[in-house]
């Protein structure tokens, strides 16, 4: 999906950050040396987009995170550089998005690695299920659907980004809909982030084959520094997927479904 | 196989913390301030004993390319250590996991490079994609400042030390050093023509070192144990050290691990992995090392180490050692194909081999992977192929090429037979294929 600008209309004539992340422009603006402020333009769009995108949670109807021209425009001013350095950068990154979004922009990782394992199915559970195409907005202004380009997490594919930060991983077309229904009902919280099927991290689903003493007398840090709240939610699944033995050469088929059903649960 | 204690990254599953407290009773931060006053050249030295080759994928050895930055005191400007955790190559999530369950190795690592170098600031430029694992790097800083162990006189060593966290924003040319930099900079990330090079001019101009993640968080550990401990793993002098693999696709368990470097793709793959799905005869073939590396037939799967060297040797690479396994049920043509959607997509534009030849690319993939062209179109694409690689700035022109040429090398009759069956079919059972946004 390429940003494009929307029509004049859909512009907001002003932007102006809230108290709260003036301080942070101020904070982001310290970390490069003097005469370097150029270097803010990256976290200050970045600020821009999540600023927007708690403004359009509670808007009627709700729209994700963007970047309007003349929040750009306020950036082009702090960093003191012209307008076009700003817009330039902008239009260059993937991540930000020029044009209001779904409010649940769901991010389908579809290359090679994630699409060996599925992601394929995935798509068309979010198509059939959301009624859109991939690249389109739910009328409702609820959901997007892009396909982007690997997120890194091939280990634990096939999975999504949801709203640039989250991933939901080691998913299936039924985990798929359910987190959809989930989200609909704006129950975001009670997805856990990451593994669907309780693996942690990228370890071995059948345990791990390496670090056993560590990973059999620690339990799984239950809350980590950095982590969402929530992240704190565990899969049901965790537990027996964890104490499951299961042989390590299984049949294709029946791995899948097992997987299928512990995400169920 | 690697024995446990001999794992660099222990907290690499996240059983335990992140935090400060967890990393020191890994033995994090041990002793940071005496390998400090041993002197840079002592570390730069335990460094090349160490063997230790550059984890994001070249293989420049460490030791030095540390060496090439200048004596800060003739230049009389700021050194820069720059990471690169923009960590997007297909088939890769190793520094995912040090970022968010090891960020204190990198950290500490960035202190110990960063004084080998003469730098006195360090940027960790992450993926804007690895939201939660940046948020993990920076608690993780803070931490390190609260404790003193970063800041103004850094782990008590005598050194001044800043690490800041900057994130991207989706582009994958930023794991390409020059357009790190740049972006770092605040401008597009397109990369620069080399020389200079970024030892001599980096970052704002001053004299910078770029090193993966996987790199500089190694670099504790091989200190605390010596340079001789990392260089007895491995098949030769040339190939040392411990290296976390990536293993993805048609395997029972996809799983990260940190292995011997030189271990047996076929023993990796069925230890750690559980096997090829549906027994190792099913394979058909493997990416070993991300997805710009060309991929390998089943026959060299079963006798290849997974090394820079032997891999070279097999018209390979180690690459991120991100290791994507593809069973016999795989449409190996769309595998590759979209691959070549992939490197179209990232393209930055800058060079027209690129940005035009990258197209062109994945307009003839497409067309081969329903079989829509003639046995001579295969030789053509093998030709634009060439024409990209090596006629651009960056590697990225190569990187594309490369995943085609190995498919041609490898599954010629395939390609072939696709062609000469579509030609046999009536119109209306001719294929159609869908892949991405750009159809």
């Amino acid at each position: 999906m390429k940003p494009h600008i929307l029509p004049e209309q859909y512009q907001p004539d002003s932007f102006a950050f809230t108290r709260e992340n003036e301080k942070q422009v101020k904070e982001i603006l310290k970390r490069y040396p003097k005469g370097k402020q150029k270097s803010a333009v990256m976290p200050l769009l970045d600020l821009v987009q999540k600023q927007v995108e708690v403004e359009g949670a509670q808007a009627t109807p709700p729209y994700g995170g963007w970047i309007p021209t003349a929040a750009m425009d306020l950036i082009a001013e702090i960093i003191g550089e012209p307008k076009i350095k700003v817009y330039e950068v902008a239009t260059f990154y993937s991540m930000y998005k020029l044009a209001p979004l779904g409010k649940y922009n769901i991010q389908i990782c579809g290359t090679t690695p994630c699409w060996l394992r599925g992601a394929g199915d995935l798509k068309k559970a979010c198509e059939s299920h959301l009624g859109i195409k991939m690249g389109e907005t739910t009328s409702d202004g609820m959901f997007s659907l892009e396909e982007v380009e690997c997120l890194g997490a091939c280990v634990n594919a096939p999975m999504i980004q949801l709203n640039k930060d989250d991933y939901f991983e080691d998913l299936t077309p039924e985990r798929m809909i359910e987190i959809l229904d989930l989200l609909a009902e704006n129950r975001r919280e009670d997805i856990p982030v990451g593994s669907q099927v309780g693996r942690n991290c990228s370890v071995a689903i059948t345990g791990p084959t390496t670090l056993k003493q560590v990973g059999e007398k620690k339990k799984p840090a239950a809350k980590k520094a950095a982590t969402k709240k929530t992240s704190t939610k565990k899969a049901p699944a965790k537990k027996t997927a964890a104490k499951k033995k299961t042989t390590v050469k299984k049949a294709a088929t029946k791995k899948s479904t097992s997987k299928a059903k512990a995400a169920k649960k | 196989m690697l024995k446990d204690q001999d794992r660099i990254y222990t907290n690499l599953y996240g059983f335990e913390g992140s935090d400060l407290k967890a990393a020191k009773k890994r033995g994090d931060w041990d002793k940071t301030a005496s390998f400090i006053k041993k002197g840079k050249d002592w570390i730069i030295e335990e460094m090349k004993a160490s063997g230790l080759r550059g984890r994001g994928g070249a293989g420049f050895p460490t030791g030095l390319k540390w060496s090439f930055m200048p004596d800060p005191n003739k230049t009389k400007k700021p050194h820069y250590l720059v990471v690169n955790a923009d960590e997007s190559e297909p088939g890769t999530c190793k520094d995912r996991e040090i970022l968010r369950n090891e960020p204190h190795k990198l950290i500490e690592g960035c202190l110990l490079a960063g004084f080998a170098m003469g730098a006195k600031a360090a940027y960790i430029y992450i993926r804007g994609e690895f939201f939660n694992e940046g948020s993990a790097v920076v608690q993780a800083i803070k931490e390190a400042y609260d404790a003193g162990l970063l800041g103004k006189n850094a782990a008590k060593s005598g050194w001044d030390f800043d690490v800041y966290l900057h994130r991207g924003a989706g582009a994958y040319i930023c794991g390409e050093e020059t357009a790190l930099i740049e972006s770092l900079e605040g401008n597009k990330g397109q990369p620069r023509n080399k020389p200079p090079f970024p030892a001599m001019a980096g970052l704002y101009s001053c004299p910078t070192t770029v090193n993966n993640v996987e790199t500089i968080a190694s670099v504790p550990t091989i200190l605390r144990r010596g340079g001789k401990w990392f260089a007895g793993f491995g098949r030769d002098e040339k190939n040392t050290g411990t290296k976390l693999f990536c293993i993805s696709g048609h395997v029972e368990t996809p799983c990260n691990v940190e292995e011997e470097m030189g271990i047996p793709l076929k023993t990796l793959i069925e230890k750690h992995a559980g096997g090829v799905r549906g027994g190792w005869d099913n394979l058909k073939a493997i990416i070993p090392g991300g997805s710009s590396t060309p991929l390998l037939p089943k026959d060299v799967c079963s006798k290849v180490y997974m090394d820079f060297d032997s891999l070279r040797a097999e018209g390979s690479g180690l690459g991120t050692a991100g290791v994507i396994v593809m069973d016999q049920s795989t449409d190996i043509v769309y595998a590759i194909a979209r691959l070549s959607y992939f490197y179209m997509h990232e393209s930055c534009g800058q060079c027209t081999p690129c940005r035009e030849g990258t197209g062109w690319i994945w307009r003839m993939m497409v067309r081969m992977v329903k079989g829509d062209a003639t046995v001579e179109e295969i030789d053509m694409l093998q030709d634009v192929t060439k024409q990209v690689e090596g006629h651009t700035i960056c590697a990225h022109g190569d990187a594309s090429a490369w995943p085609v040429q190995g498919l041609i090398r490898h599954f010629r009759p395939e390609l072939e037979k696709r062609i000469k069956d579509y030609r046999k079919l009536a119109d209306r059972d001719r294929p159609t294929i869908s892949m991405a946004a750009a159809e």
